[in-house]
Order: structure tokens, then sequence, then C-alpha cells
């Protein structure tokens, strides 16, 4: 058994869907990240003046792209592995010799590919209001990297419970929008009263935020090694869960 | 390790499915399909047979027992076990909005069938099953019959050993039937093992070897087809007659008058047809022509699916027939 042909299967069926259906995955969130451009950049930002030392602007562009990033790794696996299971066409996976680990792989990667692409049309659309400049290459890819992979395997775990739709727009709705929005992406967490300072420190988010504008502004609220040991604590965690529940056939198997 | 030299394509011991809830879907099962068998397993609906497939394909965990395929044990060498099998479920499991070339080319990959080949594969598969002209084609463009025409396309991707198929022809018309009939016929001469589960009993009579019939969870019958059929004692036939006014009397032979040209006789196996002739010759009775009224093969399932519950519930039959 070829592992890595089924493991390019999966990952070439997981690029097709969302190119193939390019203005519901693609499109909007250059739409949104615009308009958070020209509300909060333009308008709003230019009355906030400096913060962290750079221009507003400046300052949300790594924090908008990673939001793209964070909600496009995890809608894209949690949609489609919920439509597998919905459509049952995940049986064509159950059914053949795919180790476990290759499903969880493929549909990951695929969550990569589109959080990745999301925010490279982010970043194209951000140039239009902002010059970017880049402090370190790496982190911004090593970064961007294992946060799309975190979500993915968030989403993929998702919707192997999910049992229908509503299901697989909970966490995004309830939990995934109110950590970004308080991870530190529109702000710097320095600003905050010491005790939310503490509360923000158990949001994972801002680990990757920070790290991620690390990159591009070589600032950060928190130690960046730090930032790369909670993100590397979670995609082990995570991979973990996800390979137990798929072992064990949770939601998939009778 | 592997004894897939011992013949068997499927070895079923004691295998055992209670779901959560409670309910026991499966109350210890043997069976044995050998290699290049056209094997039936027919039963009443809840009866066990998909839950029985779904363990052999690994879609259902199994409370216990063992089964093997070609030799490999499914909790042992599962991947191994899984790469013999190919399978047409009851239900359209495919993405309906992928087109037919990928959802094949795809298929083929998981088994680890490079793209090249997988191309060449879709290509032979689509056009023995006609349905070339819709590679482009979203799946959900297809008619019902062209989807179970994909599923089986789309199990043969990876060239299997054994095709598993439940109710490939389900809602399917009957020119389309046959010619999948033939396929299947010509699937099993290249010496591909089939285990088919059916409602359409004739289909069973007309292409399995070997039939295994379960019910309630528990195999009540396992045999050869030509054995289950010498079981049919009676079996009735129904004569179309040239258009009479006469009141036709059959002596030894139960018959019944349908109209002025049907009659159906019942005749058992040490009956000739030859009395029944020679009967409504003497009475003046011209016959045009003859059939059997109805798949022998049902009324034998009927017969021990009905003997099964009268078993199981004797206090209430007695009740009944007093």
């Amino acid at each position: 058994m070829n592992n890595s042909i089924a493991l390019k299967s999966i990952l070439t069926k997981e690029v097709q869907r969302f190119l193939r259906i390019w203005v519901q995955t693609l499109v909007p969130p250059a739409i949104t990240i615009s308009l958070y451009f020209v509300i909060f950049g333009s308008l709003i930002g230019s009355r906030i003046g400096e913060m962290g030392g750079f221009d507003y602007m400046s300052f949300i562009v790594p924090g908008l792209i990673m939001m793209s990033v964070i909600t496009n790794s995890y809608s894209n696996v949690a949609s489609s592995f919920f439509s597998a299971k919905w459509q049952r066409n995940v049986e064509e996976m159950l059914v053949a010799p795919v180790p476990n680990w290759v499903i969880v792989a493929g549909y990951v990667g695929g969550g990569m590919a589109r959080g990745i692409l999301v925010g490279l049309i982010v970043t194209l659309v951000s140039l239009l209001f902002v010059d970017i400049q880049i402090h370190n290459i790496w982190v911004i890819i090593a970064t961007v990297s294992l946060t799309s992979a975190t979500f993915a395997l968030g989403g993929l775990i998702n919707a192997i419970f999910a049992g229908s739709f509503d299901d697989i727009s909970i966490i995004p709705t309830f939990v995934l929008t109110p950590l970004t929005y308080l991870g530190g992406v529109f702000y710097s967490i320095s600003l905050l009263p010491d005790f939310w300072q503490g509360v923000s420190q158990i949001n994972p988010i801002v680990y990757m935020v920070n790290a991620f504008r690390y990159g591009f502004l070589g600032i950060s609220d928190v130690s960046i090694t730090t930032a790369f040991a909670v993100i590397g604590f979670f995609i082990v965690t995570l991979f973990t869960i996800a390979m137990t529940l798929i072992s064990k056939g949770i939601g998939l198997r009778s | 390790m592997t004894d897939a030299l011992d013949s068997n394509a499927l070895q079923i011991s004691s295998l055992a499915k209670t779901y959560k809830g409670g309910f026991q879907a499966l109350k210890g099962i043997d069976l044995t399909v050998k290699q290049g068998d056209f094997f039936a397993l027919l039963g009443p609906n809840g009866a066990g047979k998909s839950t029985t497939i779904g363990v052999i394909t690994s879609l259902v965990n199994k409370t216990h027992g063992q089964v093997k395929i070609y030799g490999y044990d499914i909790d042992t060498d599962l991947e191994k076990a899984k790469s013999f099998i190919g399978l047409v479920p009851q239900e359209f499991n495919f993405n309906q909005f992928e087109p037919l070339m990928n959802i094949l080319i795809n298929q083929a990959g998981y088994y680890g069938v490079d793209r090249k080949t997988a191309v060449v594969r879709a290509e032979k598969y689509l056009k023995q099953l006609e349905l070339w002209d819709k590679r482009n084609s979203a799946a959900r463009e297809l008619s019902g019959g062209m989807k179970r025409r994909l599923m089986i396309a789309r199990a043969l991707m990876h060239e299997p050993k054994m095709l598993i198929l439940d109710e490939p022809t389900a809602g399917v018309d009957i020119e389309v039937r046959r010619g999948m009939w033939d396929f299947l016929r010509q699937l099993n001469k290249e010496g591909i093992t089939i285990i088919l589960t059916t409602h359409y009993l004739e289909e069973a009579e007309m292409l399995c070897r070997n039939i295994a019939i379960i019910d309630g969870g528990e195999i009540v019958e396992d045999t050869s087809m030509k054995a289950l059929l010498a079981q049919l004692d009676i079996e009735t036939f129904v004569f179309d007659l040239v258009p009479h006014d006469k009141i036709i009397q059959l002596e030894n032979i139960e018959s019944r008058v349908i109209d002025n040209h049907t009659l159906e006789v019942d005749l058992s196996k040490k009956q000739s047809l030859n009395q029944v002739f020679e009967q409504l010759s003497n009475q003046g009775v011209d016959v045009l022509s003859m059939r059997n009224k109805s798949n022998r093969l049902e009324a034998l399932f009927v017969n021990l699916i009905s003997n099964k519950k009268s078993e199981k519930q004797p206090e209430k039959s007695t009740v009944v027939e007093a």
C-alpha cells in the first residue's frame, strides 16, 4: 500500500473542493478584510494613532491575516469532513486501506492549504492599504503553518463530533470568534489591566497573533519561544485527540 | 500471517454485534464463502445483512467473533484485509458534487493506485458500464441507475478480489438490471468472488451458486442454490389457454380456474406436467403457453422465515390455530 498516493488523493480532493467553490471560500475573506482595513484602519485607525510604535493600520495587518488563516483553516476541515460524513462519502476512505494518520494529515493539509491561500490573498489586499514590512520571514512561515495546522485539527475534531450542520457553526461563532477578537488582533494586550492581561495568557490565539506580528514588525506581547511552545502543545494534543477519535470510529463507525 | 491458500475468500466465525441501546443485530453467525464463488446473502429487512457487510468492510465495529478475508484477520491485518474488498453499498455514498472521473481516480488513490493507472481503469469501467459520456458530469446529475453503476465502477478501481454488493439493483429498471447481471457474471467468470444481497430473489436465483439466509441475526440456511431449490415440494404453473366455455376438472391435481383462458396448477415433485396436458387435451382445451407463477426461491424464502418465526412463538401459533 502506497500511503503517499492515498495522502495525495485526499489532499487533491480537498484542494479541488475549495477551489471549485472559490466564490464561497476565497472571495468573502478578501471582502471582509477590505472592510476591516477601511473601517478600523483608515477611518478609526487614523484617530487612534500609534500602537506598539507602529501606525494602527500596520499594527493590525498581521492580526487580520492571522484571523483569516484561523477561520478558514478551521471552517474548511469542519465543513468538508462533516459533509463527507453527511453524504457518507467518508466511507470511501474508511473501507479502503488508508491508515488513520493519512486521513488526518490529508484533511489537515487541505485546511492548511485554504488557510494559507486565503492568508496570501488577504496579504495582497492589505498591500492596497499599507506597506508591509518583514522582520523575520521564517517566523512568519512557521507561525502561519503551525497555526493553520492547529485550527485545521480543531475543525476536524469538531466535524467528527458534529451531528448536524448547526454543530459545525457553534464553535466558530461562540468560541473562535470571541477568542480571536480578544486575542490581540486589534490591540496590544499590554494596554489591558493586569487581571485581563492574565486572562489573555490562557487564550492560545494571543500567542499565534503575537508570534505572527513579530515576524512582520519585530514586536510581541509574549515571548516567541513560549508562543511556539504553546502552538506545539496544541498541535500534539489535538492530533492525538483526532487520531484517537478516528481509530475508535467515534461518529464514523457504528 | 495469512492462510489464504485455504481457498476461502471470507470466513466468519461466531460473529456478534450488539448496538448501543442493546439491539442484538448478529447473534454469533458462522459463514464461509469460497474463492470465486457467486454468493447470495438474503434476509428480510433488519435481519442483519447490512450489519454483516458493515463488519466485513470495517464500517461497523463487531462485538465479538472473527472475520478473515483471504486469510487475513481484520483484527490483526485490517489494511491488508481491506485491500481485497470492493464495496457497492446500498445507499449512494459519493460526493454528489464531484465529477465521475474525480470520484473514481480518488477512490483508486485511497488504495495506492497511481493516477496514470487510475485514469486508464476509470475509462475502462466507465465505458463498460455505459457512463463514459458522463465522465465530467457531477454525480448528482446522474439517474438512479447510473449512480448504481458508478458505485460498481468505483468498487472495481483497485481491482479487488472480492466484490460485495448490497442491494445493487434496487430501484433500477429491468433493462439496466439485466445489463448489470451480465456485467457481474463476467466479473465472476474473471475470478472475482461476489457476495450479493438483494431483495429481488429472482436475481439471487439467476446469479448465485451458493446462498445463506439470515434472519433475526442468525443464519437459518447456508447451502447451495441447487440444494435449496431442491427443497421445494410444490411448484405453481400458469397455463394460458385458448378461450373456452368448458368446466375444467383435473383429477388428482390441485388447480384453480382464474378466467376462461387462464388456469393455475400446483404440482408436486412426483407429478408430471404431461398429466396436465393429457387431461386438458382430453377435455378439449388447448394450451397456448405455460410459465412458472412465482419465483421459486421466493416461496422457499417465505417458508424458511415463517418457519423460524413459528418456532420462536409456538404458544401464539397454537392459540391462533385453536
